[in-house]
């Protein structure tokens, strides 16, 4: 970055610096715990899971985690300068707390917005601090880009819900302890007037998580299965009904957070190294693709940049969160696809056969982790046509319409 | 440019947007398109007098504003955005630039205040058969100390060489390669020894024409021999200002294409509402962003180790990006897209010919590429 930091930016940087060298180890590349566990086994996913909890804790601890929110809930009432100060040094170290600040910052400004001081008081800390894991249950069998059309029910029986259905792409689910849960408590309401945001503890009976293999071969995310779960109403986070309202404030964290996320995981210059180890780099073809992967690499960082400095010079962000998100997952699809095409038939191979234990194989197989995880492309391009530039909407049929009066999948 | 500009700067891109959209509309852009010198003199000599744009990089003691690159690609941003037909590019920032980068204090005095003050310059590096706007196109020898710079060889897609009254030109020592071993060379035309001749361009707002050297006196600018190091800071330096010229164009195709989306109805809609013309709007959305960060990223480099890598990075963008645009701006029109009346033609064309000005797309990512392996 070119700006350079304000006296206490630069003293809060240097604090940041020593507490990460005092906790942990340099990035060194490719073969760094933090891009992820090195088999797909269950118990190594469930072991790389513990060490990211673990880090959270650390972090927590350090009084480095939630540094913009509030003491009041105990973060650590900072700016989101500092926020970002830290995001880039920890970013020269080999640590990570994987899925866990995602989904704290999914979950945390839903319960600060629209919980109760109780639900407040009881989840935030723990959920701050990696003790208390959670995954979120919005999407379904027949609800994805249209979220609204949830259909998992909750019925009311006294001061309970009863909650019957099927989540899906559950992230994590199978190492989380609770769950934010959409589901259809009115089904005569036009279909963003009857859901209720749900506070859930995945280990009541009625739950069932199986896991789904991608075709990575990880165990990704989840089949989540309600049969008659029960849930007390004092877990409604929002109010009856309103849920669409707090699903809105998750929603609207998620895909800049994708965009800007620190994931880094190696840069793109390190692909003439591994060009020119592989006998490759005199070939113009190659050398053209490197440099366009790089290309594309730095404009996402350039817009990264620009929408720090202007949260560091404290200006509304001039960079739309749509642009950052296509850009992030195009740029991390062209770099893998470069990596693994500079190895020739050796990117054939698999696992201990393969270069780098497969991690080129493996990235290329990623893919969808951008492109559809936190809404799909095309869901972001229609975002920015018509947020952005006001393109008419298409004409909609779910308008209006009572939910239970709704086409779904099945019924075609 | 719309990224953070100081509120003069926005109200100086203000000022010009209204100048030139009062003194250039689309009319008088087809006009000068066809005249042999290719601009309004009346035009030019306003925006020199009472606009001082001419004089905006160059330093108050050369007859300049004394601003820096930001000013600089303000005013090529809104050249570009209204496809003015001028020799501003060639004569401010090619020549200009060179001039303030190669030239000795002397000759800056000599020939920037009367740049600044509109006389038309351009710079002649290009030869027939090479085709690249790089230093392996140079082949014209620098000729001998006792030779009074009597120049020969040929120069090729000199822009606005027709109309130049100062015109510089690259030759190499023999035996040199590379940036090694470049001389530039000065002379006043129209001079005995040398012939323009106009050639067609396919963009008809910039004039192009072939140079025939046979014997042509010159000076030599600086110190014979050494220009190669600050030719290039110029040339890249123009790099970042032909990109800010390319986004201005690239910004209004982008608007005109969504506003026709928005207001053209076929099927009882509008055709923005269909996801093939939605998204394409989005991309080139997309594509503008990353063309403005990539900058404002270079232009706050200027002068840095980095710059040149990050001058390339600008081109190598901007050169696919602003031809998507224009392409999927005539598209999105539809059959009045491919009128000749229609101005997104022009804009195709101008398009064209800056994928090609200061060399193409796959020429600056092979020079990213070099500058990846000296770091690897
Ligand atoms: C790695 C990963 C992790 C995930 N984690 C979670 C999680 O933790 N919790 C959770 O709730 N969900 C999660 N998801 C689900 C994710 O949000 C959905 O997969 C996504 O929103 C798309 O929904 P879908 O899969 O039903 O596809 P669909 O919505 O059925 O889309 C199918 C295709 O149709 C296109 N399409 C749909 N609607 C439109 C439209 N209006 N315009 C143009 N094209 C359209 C899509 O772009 C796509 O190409 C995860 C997904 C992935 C891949």
């Amino acid at each position: 970055m070119q700006r350079s930091d304000t006296p206490e930016q630069a003293e809060f940087r240097t604090e940041v610096r020593e507490w990460l060298e005092a906790h942990a180890e340099p990035r060194k590349g490719e073969g760094d715990w933090s891009n992820g566990p090195r088999e797909h086994t269950p118990e190594a996913e469930a072991a790389y899971f513990e060490r990211c909890r673990e880090w959270q804790r650390t972090r927590f601890d350090g009084g480095f985690a939630c540094i913009t929110w509030p003491e009041k809930y105990g973060g650590r009432g900072g700016t989101p300068v500092q926020e970002i100060i830290y995001g880039q040094e920890e970013a020269h170290f080999d640590v990570t707390a994987g899925f866990l600040p995602a989904s704290i910052s999914l979950v945390g400004p839903a319960l600060m917005r629209h919980g109760s001081v109780e639900q407040c008081k009881r989840y935030l800390r723990p959920l701050m601090r990696g003790e208390e894991t959670w995954c979120q249950l919005f999407s379904e069998p027949d609800a994805g880009s249209d979220l609204a059309a949830v259909r998992t029910r909750a019925e009311r029986d006294g001061d309970e819900f009863v909650v019957n259905g099927q989540k899906l792409w559950t992230t994590s689910a199978q190492h989380c302890d609770y769950g934010i849960l959409l589901a259809r408590t009115n089904a005569e309401a036009p279909k963003h007037a009857g859901i209720t945001f749900l506070l859930v503890d995945m280990k009541i009976p009625g739950i069932e998580v199986r896991p789904l293999i991608t075709m990575k071969g990880d165990r990704h995310f989840n089949e989540v299965f309600f049969t008659d779960v029960r849930v007390d109403v004092a877990n409604v986070c929002g109010e009856i009904d309103r849920g669409w309202a707090v699903a809105k404030t998750t929603l609207a964290n998620e895909s800049m957070m994708i965009g800007t996320g620190t994931q880094t995981q190696g840069t793109t210059a390190s692909l003439v190294q591994y060009a020119m180890d592989h006998g490759r780099w005199e070939d113009p073809l190659v050398r053209q693709r490197v440099a366009e992967a790089y290309v594309q690499e730095r404009l996402l960082g350039f817009l990264r940049d620009r929408l720090q400095e202007a949260v560091l010079e404290g200006r509304m962000p001039d960079v739309d969160g749509s642009v950052m998100k296509i850009l992030w997952s195009e740029s991390r699809t062209l770099r893998a696809e470069v990596g693994l095409d500079i190895q020739g038939t050796d990117g054939l191979l698999a696992g201990d056969d393969a270069f780098d234990h497969a991690y080129w194989q493996q990235l290329v197989l990623d893919r969808s982790m951008g492109s559809v995880g936190g809404g799909t492309l095309e869901v972001h391009r229609n975002g920015i046509g018509e947020r952005v530039l006001g393109l008419a909407r298409e004409p909609r049929a779910d308008r209006d319409v009572a939910f239970r009066d709704l086409k779904t999948s099945t019924e075609g | 440019m719309a990224f953070i500009l100081s509120e003069e700067q926005a109200e100086f891109r203000d000022t010009l947007r209204r100048f030139f959209s009062e003194t250039t509309p689309s009319d008088d852009v087809r006009r000068l398109m066809d005249t042999a010198e290719g601009y309004d003199a009346s035009v030019w000599s306003t925006m020199a007098e009472e606009l001082g744009l001419q004089g905006v990089p160059f330093d108050e003691r050369h007859g300049g504003q004394g601003f820096g690159l930001d000013e600089l690609c303000i005013v090529a941003g809104e050249l570009g955005r209204a496809l003015v037909p001028c020799p501003y590019f060639a004569s401010v920032v090619l020549a200009g630039g060179v001039l303030k980068h190669v030239a000795s204090e002397a000759q800056r005095e000599a020939l920037l205040p009367r740049i600044a003050s509109g006389a038309v310059a351009t710079l002649a590096l290009v030869e027939p058969g090479q085709g690249r706007w790089d230093a392996t196109s140079i082949r014209m020898e620098t000729p001998p100390e006792a030779d009074d710079g009597r120049l020969t060889g040929i120069k090729d897609v000199v822009l606005d060489g027709t109309t130049a009254e100062i015109i510089l030109v690259v030759t190499r020592s023999p035996g040199s390669r590379g940036w090694e071993g470049l001389s530039v060379h000065w002379l006043e035309a129209p001079i005995e020894g040398m012939q323009p001749k106009a050639l067609q361009p396919m963009d008809a707002t910039r004039k192009l024409a072939r140079l025939h050297f046979n014997g042509a006196r010159s000076q030599v600018l600086g110190q014979p021999g050494e220009a190669g190091p600050a030719l290039q800071v110029a040339l890249d330096e123009a790099l970042v200002a032909l990109c800010a010229e390319m986004v201005g164009g690239m910004e209004f195709v982008h608007e005109s294409a969504v506003d026709y989306a928005r207001s053209r109805h076929q099927f009882g809609r509008p055709i923005g509402s269909f996801q093939a013309i939605k998204h394409k709007c989005a991309d080139v959305q997309i594509d503008l962003e990353g063309a403005r960060a990539a900058i404002c990223a270079a232009r706050d480099a200027a002068g840095s180790d980095e710059f040149p890598l990050l001058a390339s990075i600008a081109k190598a963008h901007c050169s696919d990006a602003y031809y998507r645009a224009t392409q999927e701006n005539v598209q999105i029109h539809g059959g009045v897209g491919f009128t000749w009346e229609y101005d997104a033609h022009l804009y195709l064309r101008r398009a064209k010919s800056s994928q090609q000005l200061l060399g193409d797309a796959d020429q600056h990512r092979e020079r990213i590429a070099r500058t990846l392996e000296a770091h690897a």
